[in-house]
Parts: structure tokens; sequence; C-alpha cells
């Protein structure tokens, strides 16, 4: 096992440098900032200065080397466009991204879950079908195209749910979130459903998938010999023993959902960090993209780390095969 | 979606052992696969949208009342006619027009026809790319085996979105461009579903059998493996067209797709929510129902034809 954790750490690192080179040639590659940023009327020093400033007259190996010495010491550079430190401006972004996947990800588990007990439950009830092909359109319609049309109803037609923002933030425990206001949560619930829908649609076929096959097993059988209710049934035995996969997916999952974000949040002008992404891609903004696409490659290799882990310390097999 | 077994006979359509080929003819097969696949109204409906579709928005230079491209064609005092209006060129907006004086309807036509095209040329060329890293993977084994397949779990692990979202960034903005992303982004779900089913494939007698000959490996892998893997390959093409198409539409809704100059369902919505805090609701519905119709109705039809070449559903 230690043999194995070695191994996949170090290919771990290697796939994070490796991703990290493709990443700053590839933000290189796209355009020159520096015709973004000033104004084309600029004399000839003045544009030679800027590029010495940013570092951008020296040769690209070099603007990487500097770049990793940068990131050895925390500095992941300047933002062009907001002129203050890239590291600072993603952190300052994060805890609307994070307040509102969290919220997200509460309406997901606490919707899809009973609903995919429900549908598995009764698996030939009109409810259960009607709940199936709302799985499928969470699958399959574009998440921004139903944040419009949730804005279209709730904003611009009943005006009851502002459009966008992330309303007044409080603060709680010393932590400042626009959960903590009123106005924060009629902010934030629209994007959080809207975010939702996909991972709903997923767990509602999980859960629907494990119950079905859980209804049919000997223990169920037994259970119900034993005179409990069905209620019973579901609740103690049969939801502990589908809640494995559903866990395990539904981590996995996180990452994605944070990726699903930078949609959501252009709908919404949500203030998080995907928003800030595609800003700074619209607004060749190449250190901010960078380091996003950085913490996003370290968050997934993470991610896929534990899994490997977790998998090789539940089975034998993949430490073996893996090992050799 | 109860499925009809009586018609048919113990050697089941879809069959893929070799064995089981000479027994059918082609066409038998193919009858048998309607057969299963009609089983269920839902799929057969959104077939017959899917080709409704796709005659309207191939046929958009036809059908369609205006040629949204012809500058010439627009009249600025058109724009943002409500749906059902008669316009200056004296036929009806059915579906309005936009702040160009552009006709909804044949803008929509138009722009399916751009989200058609490159969803189905990204996902051709996904599926040929991720065929040949699947093969190659499986066939090879060993070290190249290894070193392809943890590339393609990393990429799966990492929604497609992400990295269209990277890639069209690189790569800039036009048709081109967005196909590369697409296919870069989209043929690790083929090179894992090759490599599972080739797999499962190269353990069976026949292969052996053909690698003991001197036959070429090419030959094994395009004419003995190919064949036999490509059943779970359809399914997983049906659904990555309906995929590539909501991500073009949602690259360009972000503005880092098409521009408007080269309408496509996502670039039309994207111009549409422009307008969303007006009452010119049109311009962003209508394209957005097309969208959904097209993503849902391709959608329901690869699961039914998931569900038919399920070797599990077939005795």
């Amino acid at each position: 096992m230690f043999g194995y954790l070695i191994q996949r750490l170090a290919q771990a690192v290697v796939v994070v440098f490796a991703m990290s080179i493709i990443v700053f040639v590839g933000v290189y590659a796209i355009g020159n900032p520096i015709d973004v940023l000033i104004d084309p009327g600029a004399t000839q020093e003045i544009r030679a200065k800027l590029i010495a400033q940013y570092g951008l007259d020296q040769p690209l190996w070099r603007q990487y080397l500097t770049f990793l010495g940068n990131v050895a010491r925390g500095d992941m550079g300047t933002s062009m466009v907001y002129n203050i430190p890239v590291v600072d401006l993603v952190f300052s972004r994060l805890p609307a991204t994070l307040e509102l996947v969290f919220v997200s990800v509460l309406i997901a588990v606490g919707i899809g879950i009973p609903a995919g007990l429900y549908a598995g439950y009764r698996p030939d009830s009109y409810a259960a079908k009607a709940i199936m092909a709302l799985s499928v359109l969470g699958f399959s319609v574009p998440t921004f195209w139903i944040g419009m049309l949730l804005i279209m109803t709730f904003a611009v037609n009943l005006g009851i749910l502002p459009s966008g923002g992330r309303g007044d933030v409080g603060s709680v425990l010393g932590i400042h979130t626009s959960l903590a206001t009123l106005d924060g949560w009629s902010h934030v619930i629209m994007p959080a459903i809207n975010l939702s829908l996909f991972k709903m649609g997923l767990m509602i076929r999980l859960t629907r998938a494990g119950m079905v096959e859980a209804m049919r097993t000997d223990y169920v059988k037994f259970a119900r010999a034993q005179g409990l209710t069905d209620r019973q049934i579901v609740f103690s035995h049969v939801l502990r023993n589908i809640s494995i996969p559903i866990v395990t997916v539904f981590g996995l999952e996180l990452g994605s959902t944070l990726a699903f974000a930078v949609v959501t949040e252009s709908v919404f002008t949500w203030p998080g960090v995907g928003k800030l992404i595609i800003d700074s891609i619209l607004q060749l903004d190449r250190p901010v993209m960078v380091t996003y696409l950085v913490l996003v490659v370290i968050l997934f290799v993470l991610i896929n780390l534990t899994v490997d882990l977790v998998y090789a310390r539940l089975d034998p097999r993949v430490r073996l095969k893996g090992g050799a | 979606m109860g499925m009809n077994h009586d018609t048919l006979g113990p050697d089941s359509n879809t069959s893929v052992t070799p064995s089981a080929a000479p027994l059918q003819t082609r066409a038998s097969r193919l009858r048998d696969f309607w057969n299963d696949f009609r089983q269920s109204p839902a799929a057969v409906i959104s077939l017959i949208i899917i080709i409704a579709l796709a005659i309207v928005s191939f046929g958009a230079p036809w059908v369609s009342p205006q040629d949204p491209y012809d500058m010439a064609s627009l009249d600025w005092l058109d724009a943002f006619l409500r749906p059902g209006t008669v316009g200056s060129g004296g036929y009806t907006h059915w579906l309005g027009t936009d702040n160009a004086g552009r006709d909804m309807l044949s803008a929509i036509f138009y722009g399916l026809r751009t989200s058609f095209m490159i969803g189905l040329s990204a996902c051709a060329l996904a599926l040929f790319a991720g065929i040949c890293v699947g093969l190659t993977a499986a066939y090879f084994g060993g070290r190249i085996e290894s070193l392809l397949m943890r590339v393609v779990d990393l990429q799966l692990s990492m929604p497609a979105i992400l990295l269209a979202l990277v890639l069209v960034a690189m790569l800039g903005q036009g048709v081109g461009q967005i196909i590369l992303a697409l296919v870069v982004a989209q043929y690790a779900y083929f090179a894992r579903t090759t490599h599972g089913a080739a797999t499962v494939e190269r353990g069976k007698d026949y292969i052996e059998a053909a690698r003991s000959t001197p036959l070429p490996a090419r030959r094994v892998l395009l004419r003995h493996l190919l064949p036999n893997v490509l059943p779970p390959l359809i399914v997983v093409a049906t659904v990555q067209v309906a995929s590539a198409i909501a991500l073009e539409a949602t690259l360009s809704f972000l503005g880092v797709g098409l521009p408007l100059t080269e309408p496509s369902l996502g670039s039309l919505i994207s111009n549409g929510f422009k307008y969303i805090h007006t009452d010119r609701t049109w311009l962003s519905i209508y394209p957005g129902v097309f969208l959904m119709i097209t993503v849902v109705a391709i959608n329901l039809v690869g699961d039914q034809v998931r569900h038919v070449l399920d070797p599990r559903n077939q005795r």
C-alpha cells in the first residue's frame, strides 16, 4: 500500500507539472494582452515599458521559470485588469462560489434522494415516471437556458426574485456570507436551483437504481417477514446499503459542480470565481486564467488521487495491478 | 418500454459474435433492430422530430423565408417585430425579428444547421480519435495501454464544459476552433468505451485465432475487433452529439463560441439574453426551445438505442 501511495503521489505531481506547462503555453498562445490593456494611441515607449513590466519580452521558457519561482513563494502574479495580486483576487471571489455550490448541493441532495427513493419504491407509478422525466431534463437541457427561464419567470414576469448579483452580505461567526441575510438568500436561491439541477438528476437516477435493486434482495424480504413497515425497511436498511455509491459519486461530482458554476455564475452575474474566469478569458487576463486553471488541475488531480487510494484500500486487486 | 421478444428468433438481432453474422442478413438485423426500437413511442416521436429538424436545418436556404446572412435582405425598420407580425418583406415573421430585423425563424433554421454541423462533425472526429486511442491501448497493452488510459481517465474526471471552455479560449473563435475543442473534450468518452469493449473482446478465442495467423495487426484490429466493439460506441455517439450541440450552445452563450454573424442556436440565445429585462422574450425563448427539443430528442433516441443494443435485454 505504501509503495502504491508513493507511486500515485509521484504521478500526481508529474501530472500537475505537465498540465501547468500546457496551461502556461496554451494561455500564452491567446492573443496579445497588451493590445487589450493599453489604448491604441499609446507611444512605443509606453508599450515597451508595459511589456517589460509584465515580463512579456522574455522568451516563453524563462517566463515559465519565473512563474514557477513566483508560485513557490506563493505569488501567482498580478491581475492585468484589476491590478491586484491574483491570489487575493481568487480568494476574494471564492466564498461566493462556495456558498452557491453549498446551497445547490443541499438542494440536489434534499430533493434528489427522496425523489429517487420514491421513484425506486414505486417504479411504475405516474409520479415516478414524472420524476424520471424531470431527471432526463435536468441531465440534457443546457444549464444556461434553464437559468434564463428562471430569470424570465421569477425576476422579470413575477418580479419576486432579483435577477442577479449576490445581495447583502452578512457575517456569521466571522464568516462573511450572503446566507446570513434574507436579501442574500433571495439572491442565492435561483442560481443555486439552476446549478443543482444536473446533480439532482444524477442523484435521482443513482438512488432509484439502488432502490430498485435493493427492494428485490433477501434482506428486504426478511425484514418484511419480520413485520417491519416499508418505511422502517427503507430508512433503516435500504438507505444505509445504497448510500455508498451515492456518496462516492457525490464526492466525484463536487468538482464538476464547481465547473458548472462557471455557466450559472455568468447567467446570474454571481460574483464568484466562475464569473471571474469567464471575464478574464474575455479580457485576456492571463495571470488569472493560469491561476484558475492550475487550481482546477490540482483540485481534479487530488479528487482522482483520493478516489484511487480509497479504491485501492477497498480492493487489493487494484493495488496489485497498478503497483506492478 | 416492454419489448416484444416473440418476433425474435433464438439468434438475437444485434448479437455481436461473428458466428451469428452469417445466419442473418444485414437487412434482417436492421429490421429486428427497428422492431425493438419502435417499442418506445417517445423514442419514435423523438426520431421523427430529429428528422424534421434535420430537414429544415439542412434545407434552410430553401425553406426559410429569409437568408439571415444576407445583410442586404435585412431592414432596420423590421427590428424587434413581435411574433406573427408581417414585416416589410411582405411575409409573416412567425417567431418575430431580432435587433437587426432578422427573421427569427430563418435565423433559427440556419442556427440549427450550424449546431447540427458542429455537433455531427465534432462527434465523428471524436469517435475516430477515440477508436484509435482505445483500440491501440487494448491491442498493445502494457505501458502504452496504461499511459493512454491514464490520460483518458484524467480527462474524463474533468467536466467537458471546462475543458472545452479552456480550449476555445486558447484556440480563439470560429467553427473550426470549436469543433477541435469539442473533439479534444469528447474523444475520451469514445476511447474509454472502445477500450472497455475491446479488452473484453481481445480475450475471446476468435481474436486469439486471428492473432495467431500472419495477418497484420491493423487488419485484426479493423476487421475483427472493431465491428464487435461498435454497438456500445453507437450509443455513446448519439448521446455525445446531443452533448456537443449543448456544449457549443453554452460556449457561444458565454461569449467564447461563435459570433452572431455565424448564428448557432447558442449565439442566438446569447443575443436574446441581452433583452431579457424587456418584454422581447421571443428573442431568447424560441431558439432555446429549439435547442431544448433537439437535445432532449437526441437523448431519448440514444436511450432507446442503448436499451435495444443492451445484451441484457435480449434473450
